[in-house]
Parts: C-alpha cells; structure tokens; sequence
C-alpha cells in the first residue's frame, strides 16, 4: 500500500496522477485501463478539490494497493470536507438531444461506466470514496 | 496542454495537444471564447490528445452548440482511447467524427 496526501486542489491533480501512474508503471498496467484510471482521478480528485472543503483548501488522501487474483488496482480518495456521496447523483441522460445535453455528472458517470467497482462511505467524518480496476484485461 | 490554431478564411482549426481534463479545460474555454466570431467551420483535431474528461467533455458540449448557431463543428484523429469515451458519454451521436 502507498499513499500521498496533499492539498486539494485543481493544482495538485497533476501530482496524484504521477503518483497513481508510477505504481500502474510496476503493475505493467494496460494503457487504455491507464487513461481510464487518469480519467477518475481528474474527475474524483477534481470534485474533491472543487467542492469538499469549499471555499477553503483542505487536505486529501490517495492510497493505492494492489490485490491478485485477479490483478486489480484499488484506489482510495479520502478527504474530511463537506460528506457528499457523488454515487447518489443522479445519471444523466445520455442520449438526450443536443439541446438538452447537459454536462453535469458525466465525470462520475465515466468513472462508474469504466471502473469495475465503485463505492461510497463516509466514516469518521471522512469521505471514503474507492475506485477498483482489473489489470488482467477485465472489465471495459 | 497545447492548442496550435490554424486559420484559412472562416474555417479555423485547433489542434489539441495533451490533456484535455480539470486543469486545461478553462484554456480551451477561454481560446474558444474569444476566437470563433465569423468562423463557420470549426475543426477540433485531437490526434496528440492523451485523453478526456468530463471537464473537456463540458467544453466540447458548449462548442458544439455555439457552432450550430453559426456554421459546423467537426472532430478529427479520435483515438480509441477518447473515442470510447465519446461512446460512453453518448457525445458520438452528435458530434461530425471524421
């Protein structure tokens, strides 16, 4: 297991996605699972760094552990802000004509539709929120 | 990320270099907010773009709509990795992928 924790903020996006990528790198991960996991982090840090501590800045925690059988990658996000479960948004439309297209909720959305597993918890006043990718070609 | 422009009349190209994600949408945004006026063709090329997220998705959305008021809007070079995104997303039903 590692982890990195940092401010949260759209800054800081960039390092955690050097972080997560330099573990991949071990694992021989996939590229398309790569920029799928990119993808979350932009989309779950992001959020974090938007809205959980808003208008301050608080801290936030990326853990990355590795489970076999079958290879997959497991990463949490956990910050102590505002308790918000971004699985209870509701999905968005995505075949709705252009002019009703809105972009809010594709980011949780992407993550839903291209990780394997996503879950919610918030416990002892955190936001707990983890993300796990098959690395053996499962999933998407 | 890099945006190289690319103007020949009214048509204007932009070629997108890198990631188009939280960090780098509100360039894109602000390169299309003040550059679109008497364009009716515009080209998004996204051959060297490493991927998208929903924050470049927002972007795409809006310009696509800003183009239908005025002219086109095509997407070109789409790699696999963000045209799946596209799929997902359903933005492949309306944007013009060449």
């Amino acid at each position: 297991m590692k982890e990195l924790s940092v401010a949260a903020t759209i800054e800081n996006i960039a390092p955690v996605t050097r972080f997560v990528n330099g573990e991949l790198e071990l694992l021989r991960c996939p590229e398309r699972a790569r920029r799928q996991i990119d993808v979350a982090i932009d989309e779950l840090f992001g959020n974090i760094a938007r809205y959980a501590y808003h208008p301050d800045v608080g801290p936030a925690t990326v853990r990355v552990e590795v489970t076999e059988e079958p290879l997959a990658v497991v990463i949490t996000f956990i910050d102590c802000g505002m308790p918000y479960d971004p699985l209870s948004r509701a999905e968005p439309d995505v075949h709705a004509p252009l002019e009703e297209r809105q972009a809010g909720g594709l980011g949780i959305f992407l993550v839903r539709q291209t990780m394997d597993d996503v879950t919610y918890e918030y416990k002892n006043g955190r936001n707990i929120l983890k993300i796990k990718k098959h690395l053996d070609g499962g999933g998407v | 990320m890099e945006i190289v422009k690319e103007s020949n009349g009214t048509a204007l190209t932009l070629k997108l270099v890198g990631r188009l994600d939280t960090a780098t949408a509100p360039e894109l945004e602000s390169e299309l907010k003040n550059c679109l006026d008497g364009v009716q063709t515009l080209t998004m090329d996204l051959k060297e773009l490493e991927y998208i997220s929903s924050a470049g998705l927002r972007i795409l959305l809006s310009a696509q709509k800003a183009m239908n008021k005025q002219g086109a809007m095509v997407v070109r070079n789409v790699s696999p990795i963000v045209m799946e995104i596209f799929d997902i997303t359903g933005f492949s039903d309306f944007l013009t992928i060449e």
